[in-house]
């Protein structure tokens, strides 16, 4: 397995007390694999991500307990520099807003080849050709004349492909594409889905994909893992969540959305709104919101139950969720 | 002002009961048919750009909006959709007033209000309110629930005598399903959902006709997002009440829509029933942009053909010759280059009786089906929507025994 999270725990320190925002996450991903993580916003699938990459804000965060194994080996017992140059060539992240992640005061070409020159210790000058053939190989056009151009320059969904150009510069085995697509718009977003997705299977990398769209993990995933209140509450290969769906937030998930081809009536709506990581509701977190909570849900947290081979569910009625199709 | 609208709002005042009363009465009256409540004709917002610091010249200008033309009856939902940049929100602002258009009419009920000033433009305004996207941001954070929500009558004092205010607002706040007792709290106590209700209260404040709501649920969580277009389908039903929806996301347009209008740069390219816009669409970039839509189903993965699209949007500063989608349209040929194509029904489907016949602007219209017919696609849990959930029989303390307890970890 290239990646593997196991049991991870992050809280934050805040003002107003401990905000629990990842419980317990395991996930992982295999060569050229893609998993989406799916989640609403606070759900502690960026803080996951930043965790794997070793970029969190600490403090006010703290990883608390947990393992992220990279190629076997856990991240969080390696010494610093280790860490530093496994970030830098074998894993990568693309971030929603390549705006504020380009630094504005160097040209693109620079910045793209920065990488090749301190990691790989090429010339400058052999520098700016790589950077010009990784801007042609996702599509800048006229790469040649526009290295020399500032990211403010380039619209957003070519700032994004430049993103990830610098992503994939060094051959990484593994990206976290934090929501890359939710700022731009459709037909764009489509350009940029297919890019990183070719490259992908190129260079038979792990892809993390984080998202909160529906529409675009299924077109792309692999499998997929849902956050609910810091936990993964199901996972499962892509199919078989659309089909059969083994956790009611899931389920309700899939149900709200409106569908291109369907003329509506009315949407089902989970009810409620999410919780508060400060006070996590006891037992399943998705209790107060859930159709089908019970007297046990509102004691124990759910373990993870195995509903299938490689399919897991953390809720008690996982067996009536399916049934109740 | 009208007889109807001011017995329409005694009605209103009168709570529960007349609110089902009107809700029938209004049932009667199909939109499809009716007389246009708003016709826009040829609408255009040219920005002027500008350089110079003490002597400005002009030296272009932005169109934002570049002759966009429509018409919504009584009750009906007209989506708008496309990309970012298009003109969604100027023409928007245009419709409210809080813009002023460069060239172009905005007829209600016949008449243009792009001429009125002073106590008549006043007294229509009042008909036309907007709701904002941003639910972060379009709510004073200084001023309380019940001041926001009441606001407009500060400029409309003829709607709620001072001392009936406060009951006005317990009112709508309970129309939004938020609890009337949160009249004192600020913004900052709500989610995200919840403020866009606060939004939409002051929305209907004055008993409008017509709501022009700019991508009102965009900023929202998929969760939450069900929960307030619902709102807007039952106060639409409630209240009979005319929207103009804004939004990008086409599958939330295809759900509250009647007819939609997709824009391109300024203009609409192509406008008609929903039917007539998803399952028979015939403008190159309509198609493109239903068929970048990513749909929540993995097994339409195969049966899906993608247009991607190359390039970007060009400046509205310099929009192309001809058809402005040219240089983006993989059909462009010369005279596209040469001759804008108006919005028309083509002339292939003028005489055929097809919903393909609807208002195209492309020299080269074709039928082309780019979202799997209804049906073809298996949505999940097919279970129908119910007030609060789907009753899966599980309710109270005798539910069935947990499932299995075969840990995973
Ligand atoms: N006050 C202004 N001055 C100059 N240009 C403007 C102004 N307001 C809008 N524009 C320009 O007009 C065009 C249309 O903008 P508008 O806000 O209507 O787009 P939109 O379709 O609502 O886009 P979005 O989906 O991003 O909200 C854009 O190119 C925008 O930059
Ligand atoms: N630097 C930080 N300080 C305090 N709280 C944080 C910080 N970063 C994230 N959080 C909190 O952690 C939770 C999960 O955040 P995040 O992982 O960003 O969610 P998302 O699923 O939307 O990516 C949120 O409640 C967020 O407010
Ligand atoms: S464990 Fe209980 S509350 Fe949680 S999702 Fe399952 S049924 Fe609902
Ligand atoms: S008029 Fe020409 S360029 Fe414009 S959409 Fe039609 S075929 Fe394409
Ligand atoms: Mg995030
Ligand atoms: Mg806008």
């Amino acid at each position: 397995m290239l990646l593997e999270v196991r049991d991870l725990h992050v809280e934050f320190h805040t003002r107003d007390g401990v905000a629990k925002a990842v419980n317990g996450v395991n996930y992982s991903v295999a060569e050229g694999e893609t998993l989406a993580v799916l989640g609403e916003s606070g759900s502690g699938k960026s803080v996951t991500a930043q965790a794997v990459m070793g970029i969190l804000d600490m403090p006010p965060g703290r990883i608390s307990g947990g393992e992220i194994l990279f190629k076997g080996r856990d991240l969080l017992k390696m010494k610093k520099d280790e860490r530093r140059k496994i970030r830098g060539q074998e894993m990568a992240m693309i971030f929603q807003d390549a705006l504020s992640s380009l630094n504005p005061v160097l040209s693109v070409g620079e910045q793209l080849g920065e990488m090749f020159v301190v990691h790989r210790g090429m010339s400058h000058k052999d520098a700016k050709a790589k950077a010009v053939e990784l801007m042609d190989r996702v599509r800048i056009p006229a790469a040649k004349e526009r290295v020399g151009n500032y990211p403010h320059q380039f619209s957003g969904g070519m700032r994004q492909r430049i993103m990830i150009a610098m992503a994939m510069a060094l051959e990484p085995s593994l990206i976290i594409a934090d929501e890359p697509t939710t700022a731009l718009d459709v037909t764009v977003q489509a350009q940029v889905m297919d890019l990183l997705a070719e490259l992908q299977r190129e260079l038979n990398m792990g892809l993390i994909l984080i998202t909160h769209d529906l529409g675009v993990v299924a077109d792309v995933a692999d499998k997929i893992a849902v956050m609910y209140a810091g936990r993964i509450v199901e996972s499962a290969p892509v199919h078989e969540i659309y089909r059969a769906p083994a956790h009611p937030y899931t389920k309700g998930l899939l149900q709200s959305i409106p569908r291109l081809d369907q003329k509506g009536r009315e949407l089902y709506a989970i009810k409620g709104l999410p919780p508060n990581l400060l006070h996590i509701p006891p037992g399943c977190a998705f209790n107060p919101r859930c159709p089908m909570a019970q007297e046990i849900c509102r004691g124990e947290v759910p373990p993870l139950f195995e509903v299938a081979e490689h399919r897991e569910s953390a809720c008690y009625f996982w067996k009536e969720t399916l049934d109740a199709r | 002002m009208h007889a109807d609208h001011s017995g329409r709002k005694e009605a209103r005042e009168e709570g529960e009961k007349a609110r089902a009363l009107l809700a029938k009465s209004r049932a009667g009256s199909a939109a499809a048919g009716d007389e246009p409540i708003l016709e826009v004709r040829d609408l255009v917002k040219h920005y002027p750009l500008t350089q110079g610091i003490l002597i400005k010249k002009q030296i272009g200008a932005v169109k934002a909006v570049d002759g966009v033309s429509f018409d919504l009856a009584a009750g009906e939902t007209l989506g708008i959709v496309g990309e970012s940049g298009c003109g969604k929100s100027t023409v928007a602002k245009m419709l409210v007033h809080l813009e002023q258009p460069t060239a172009g009419a905005i007829k209600y009920k016949g008449e243009d209000i792009t001429k009125l000033s002073g106590r008549a433009l006043k007294a229509v305004r009042r008909n036309i309110q907007m709701v904002f996207q941003d639910p972060y941001t379009s709510l004073n954070p200084r001023m309380t629930v019940g001041d926001i929500i009441g606001e407009p009558y500060e400029i409309h004092p003829e709607v709620a005598p001072k001392g009936e205010r406060r009951r006005k607002v317990q009112d709508l706040l309970d129309v939004v399903g938020l609890n009337p007792e949160y009249i004192n709290r600020y913004p900052h106590q709500f989610s995200g959902g919840q403020r866009q209700r606060i939004g939409i209260a002051r929305g209907l404040a004055l008993n409008p006709e017509i709501i022009v709501a700019d991508e009102p649920v965009s900023a929202l969580d998929v969760s939450v997002q069900a929960q307030v277009v619902n709102l807007l389908d039952r106060l639409q039903a409630e209240f009979g009440l005319a929207y103009v929806f804004i939004a990008h996301d086409l599958s939330i347009v295809r759900h509250i829509s009647d007819r939609v209008g997709v824009m391109y740069l300024g203009r609409i390219v192509e406008i008609g029933s929903d039917e007539q816009i998803y399952d028979h669409p015939t403008h190159p970039y309509t198609q493109a942009l239903l068929s970048a839509v990513p749909v929540p189903d993995p097994a339409a993965r195969e049966h899906r053909e993608r247009i991607i699209l190359h390039g970007d949007v060009p400046s509205p500063a310099n929009p192309p010759s001809g058809c402005r989608f040219r240089t983006r349209c993989w059909k462009a040929q010369e005279r596209c280059e040469l001759e804008v194509p108006l919005l028309a029904v083509p002339a292939v489907f003028r005489l055929a009786d097809t919903p393909a016949g609807h208002d195209s602007a492309c020299h080269f219209a074709e039928e082309k089906q780019v979202v799997p017919p209804e049906g073809l696609l298996e949505a999940p849990g097919e279970t129908t929507a119910e007030e609060d959930g789907p009753s899966q029989g599980v309710d109270g303390e005798n539910g069935p025994a947990p499932s299995g307890s075969t840990r995973a970890r």
